[in-house]
């Protein structure tokens, strides 16, 4: 089992005191498999993706990847594991203004200590960035923006691809395309998937979908 | 409408004070250090217009000689015989006690009623006044610097200039040790018709028209040019940080406005909300900053009173008073930085595009125009001062150079940064080098302000830093050889001088005269002194340029030296003939260096002094002897005559005098050049903290791809410490130029001589290790804001849901 979820509980501090987002979820996903994570606004979808990727930590409860526990792991190490065995692709985009799509694409793989520049130009050609490959990430479409975040989590091969809403901000067709890519993508790295997503049609093109509801499983 | 508008326009500020802090602070600051330099500018010239029109100077005509030497008071006599309407004025200087007093003594008979400053009458009648031991009248701070001493009773009269005493002329004769002397005629406006020709009556007397500006104010005009240079320098830094401060203000505001101007409020409405609100900013920073700068000018003012008088014998008091006019123009200059800061936000608020995408705009992107638009203006700024170099002439010309150099300068920095991070990226080595220069660069145009601040402040630095030194450097060379007596002693009387020469002659190698006189040289109030024929001259002398045997030439009574202060007023040089007081000529035979002296000088031979004016004073005289024997010879002289400490000089003692007075003169701009880095520091941590808070979405999709925030907060820190060092490197040639116009042309336009530029790399080191500890310091705080950024902090910015 690639990702283990155990018991896993999250609240924030608010003004009206402590506001629990989750509620001891339990969750698994296996290496090579995708899994959509739905749910309404505020359900916790992006917390939970961001306990995965090391982002932020529970306040009780294990999250086993790759067989080890993250949870109460320091901050150095949490960074490694960021830079080594998960990659993110966020709704924003979030690319890195001052760096052109090229160093964008390459900038983790490199940051991970293993580019591979033959998979790089595979994955500019297959992306359909390779004429673009020198502009700067405002001088895109926002389709293209994405894919250039697509492509700079697969450059560096990651064991588990963490996407959220990672079509939210593009049109439907574009959305179906990026997420085709995607999909193809992670399944020739032979990478697992977990997907947040508002949209069913989106889920059911996954291996499988769970459903958060008030921060709970339905 | 009007209330909803500025309410959400407010709400920016609520939200973030650091900000708004940042921005009063460096409007305060600027605000501060101008009218600072303002208020001493404005207290000295107080000064010197109540020196202009004591007497009645700015109204009435006076006679006088054409060589300004005294005149004897039978003159007066004759003139009132035929028929003029004339009062005598004696016009001296003495010592009472540590006090030195301008000593004015007038005919309270005579005295036309322009010129009676005092009620001499008030007090008990005229008796009083003009019988022994007669009255002092002075102005407060001078009375009470008095008290104690062994004066005539003082009164206090409000309006007379510091450092100057009224009193009867009889009395004044008499303390002046000038029986039946008076130094000038005071002129009634209205003359009766038929009064003989002055050329018959008094011949050799001059009618000098009544001036509204005095010597004083002409003399000081380029010192007080100088402060206000430097105080603009400092106005100009602090005011871009408020242009920082409110440009980001404006941008991350853009959104607000959009929708304020969707909403239905008119762009004309918006404007003004936003000139309302800046003006109430400037009001309050406006208050506070002349506030300060009262406190900057109280610390001040005593060195520049000191300064002053050194350099120029120009009485200041060392106390400030509060002028409305100066806080009203304080304020007023706030307003005025504040539009003029915000001019180009105003403006693009104005032409903003209502259908725009409401987001920031890409820093990088939008400036790139700009910075093109900046590197044209910086070479034609470049160009224009070359081209004022090679031209230009006088004082004006010299700042105009200043100014464009500094600007110049400034505006290209932005521009030869980018070169060098872009180089730096193409030279980096790994994606985390990488990002590091091409982050640095796309953050250059959100701290390019801040950076050009400490571009000018360290620049203002180096330049007066490597002139203050050189002058350093070169003053202290020329005491050493102007200075070359051990021992400088003043007797008291003639006779006692007489009696000293006899008993230090066989005592001492060489007793030197040190006679001098002053008078009226190519228009202007000169010194003459005597030399002796001696070895102390010829090898010590520190002649810029001579004809041969220059000193067997003064010892035949030949020639003169003059000074070169003179001799660039003049524009006299070698071989020209020069006309000294009692109208004889001679030729110059050589110029010399005489730092620190405003007056023009000459030098002739000391039986030539004697001969053309024999009434000279011969109270000192130059001791050469032993160094290890001047301190026993020192002591035996005084213990001999019963000299007064102060009577008896030592070499080392009038060379600490000098290099203290050297010292408080270049203290104040000094004290402006830290208080400008300072400001300069201040601005870069203004913009970092600004920046620090939209740093957010750039840092942390690099924090999510795997570095810590701890790696993050030092790589800020040292983009900080990098663009400080380059700017640091790219201040040195541009203070070396500065130093350069400083020394070349300022200078001797403003004082009148020309110095040696040295370099000094130890002080640049120590500078570039200020200014990065400046940047550290200033650059701390965000970074260890970044450090301590929480995951959730950083996680919005991934938020969906925002």
């Amino acid at each position: 089992m690639l990702l283990r979820l155990h018991q896993i509980d999250k609240s924030y501090p608010s003004v009206e005191g402590p506001l629990q987002v989750l509620h001891g979820i339990d969750l698994s996903l296996e290496a090579g498999k995708s899994l959509a994570l739905t749910g309404e606004s505020g359900s916790g979808k992006s917390t939970l993706l961001h306990l995965v990727a090391g982002l932020d930590s529970p306040d009780a409860g294990e999250i086993h990847l790759g067989g080890k526990n993250i949870v109460g792991l320091n901050d150095t190490a949490l960074a490694a594991l960021r830079r080594g065995t998960v990659g993110l692709v966020f709704q924003q985009f979030n690319l890195i203004p001052s760096l052109d799509v090229a160093a964008n694409l390459a900038f983790q793989a490199r940051l991970a200590g293993h580019p591979d520049p033959a998979w790089l130009k595979v994955l500019a050609a297959r992306l359909g960035l390779a004429e673009v490959l020198t502009r700067y990430p405002e001088q895109l479409s926002a389709g293209q923006q994405q894919r250039v975040a697509v492509g700079r989590t697969l450059a560096a091969r990651p064991r588990l691809v963490l996407a959220d809403e990672p079509t939210g901000n593009l049109d439907e067709a574009t959305g179906d395309a990026v997420l085709d890519l995607m999909l193809s993508l992670v399944a020739e790295t032979g990478a697992a998937l977990l997907m947040v997503t508002h949209s069913n049609r989106l889920a059911n093109r996954l291996d499988a979908r769970v459903h958060l509801r008030a921060g709970r499983l339905a | 409408m009007v209330w909803t508008g500025l309410t959400a326009l407010l709400s920016h500020w609520r939200r973030r004070p650091v900000q708004l802090a940042m921005l009063l602070l460096g409007l305060s600051l600027a605000t501060a250090l101008w009218s600072g330099v303002q208020a001493i500018n404005t207290e000295a010239r107080a000064s010197y217009d109540r020196a202009a029109v004591i007497l009645g100077q700015d109204q009435l005509a006076q006679l006088m000689r054409e060589d300004g030497a005294p005149m004897n008071q039978q003159v007066f006599v004759t003139l009132r015989r035929a028929g003029w309407l004339v009062s005598p004025v004696i016009d001296g200087e003495m010592r009472f006690g540590d006090v030195r007093l301008r000593v004015l003594g007038i005919d309270p008979l005579t005295v036309p009623p322009q010129a009676q400053q005092v009620d001499v009458a008030a007090g008990g009648g005229l008796l009083p006044f003009i019988t022994t031991p007669g009255v002092f009248y002075a102005d407060p701070e001078t009375a009470a610097r008095l008290a104690g001493q062994a004066t005539p009773p003082v009164r206090v009269a409000e309006g007379l200039p510091p450092g100057t005493v009224i009193t009867d002329i009889g009395q004044a004769q008499a303390l002046l040790g000038a029986k039946d002397e008076i130094s000038r005629l005071l002129l009634w406006p209205d003359q009766p018709m038929d009064r003989a020709s002055l050329r018959v009556a008094a011949p050799g007397l001059i009618l000098r028209e009544p001036s509204e500006t005095g010597d004083l104010a002409r003399l000081t005009d380029s010192f007080h040019l100088n402060l206000t240079a430097f105080g603009f320098l400092a106005f100009a830094v602090g005011l871009f940080i408020v242009h920082s401060a409110i440009g980001l203000a404006f941008e991350q505001r853009r959104p607000v406005f959009r929708t304020l101007r969707a909403l239905g409020l008119p762009a004309r409405v918006l404007i003004l909300l936003l000139i309302t609100e800046l003006l109430v900013f400037a009001l309050v920073a406006g208050l506070v900053g002349v506030a300060l700068g009262y406190l900057v000018a109280s610390a001040l003012l005593p060195d520049v009173a000191a300064t002053l008088r050194g350099l120029y014998g120009a009485d200041v008091p060392g106390t400030l008073s509060i002028r409305p006019a100066w806080w009203a123009a304080g304020l007023a200059i706030a307003v005025i930085g504040t539009l003029v800061a915000a001019a180009q936000g105003l403006w693009r608020v104005w032409r903003l595009p209502l259908l725009a995408p409401a987001q920031p705009r890409a820093w990088a992107r939008a400036s790139e125009r700009a910075l093109r638009a900046q590197g044209v203006a910086a070479m034609v700024l470049l160009l224009a001062g070359a081209g004022i170099a090679q031209l230009g002439s006088g004082l004006v010309a010299g700042f105009v150079l200043l100014a464009s150099l500094l600007l110049g300068a400034a505006l290209a920095l932005p521009l030869v940064l980018t070169g060098i991070l872009v180089l730096g990226r193409r030279l980096a080595r790994g994606p985390l080098a990488e990002w590091f220069w091409a982050d640095t660069r796309q953050q250059l145009p959100g701290l390019s302000l801040a950076l050009m601040a400490l571009l000018l402040a360290l620049a203002a630095n180096v330049g007066v830093g490597t002139m203050v030194s050189s002058f350093r450097l070169s003053f202290t060379g020329w005491l050493d050889q102007r200075l070359a007596s051990e021992l400088y002693v003043t007797a008291r009387t003639e006779a006692e001088a007489t009696a000293m020469h006899d008993w230090l002659a066989p005592r001492s190698d060489a007793v030197l005269p040190v006679w001098n006189i002053e008078g009226q040289v190519a228009g202007h109030v000169a010194a003459i002194y005597g030399v002796a024929d001696h070895a102390t001259y010829r090898d010590n002398w520190p002649l810029l340029s001579a004809l041969p045997q220059v000193w067997d030439r003064i010892a035949t009574g030949e020639g003169a030296l003059i000074n070169e202060q003179l001799s660039r007023r003049q524009g006299l040089g070698l071989g020209d003939q020069i006309t000294l007081p009692g109208g004889w000529r001679a030729s110059i035979v050589g110029v010399y260096s005489d730092y620190g002296n405003p007056m023009g000088q000459v030098i002739i031979g000391i039986d030539t002094l004697a001969a053309r004016y024999p009434k000279v004073s011969r109270l000192r005289y130059a001791i050469r002897v032993a160094p290890d024997k001047s301190a026993a010879l020192a002591a035996g002289l005084r213990a001999e005559f019963g000299l007064p400490a102060q009577n008896v000089i030592d070499q080392a003692g009038i060379k600490a005098f000098a290099l203290k007075v050297f010292e408080r003169t270049f203290s104040v701009t000094a004290a402006l050049s830290v208080l400008t880095l300072g400001v300069a520091g201040l601005a870069m941590f203004a913009s970092l903290m600004t920046l620090s808070g939209m740093r957010r979405p750039q840092l942390a999709p690099v924090w999510a791809m795997g570095l810590t925030r701890r790696h993050l907060a030092w790589l800020e820190l040292w983009r900080g410490l990098l663009l400080a060092a380059l700017t640091m490197l790219a201040a040195l040639p541009v203070g070396i130029g500065l130093a350069f116009v400083l020394l070349a042309v300022v200078n001797v336009e403003a004082f009148g001589w020309r110095l040696p530029m040295h370099l000094f790399p130890g002080d640049w080191v120590r500078l570039g290790v200020l200014a990065l500890l400046a940047a550290g310091l200033a650059v701390a705080v965000p970074a260890w804001r970044l450090a301590r950024f929480s995951p959730s902090d950083l996680l919005k910015v991934f938020a969906n849901e925002r």
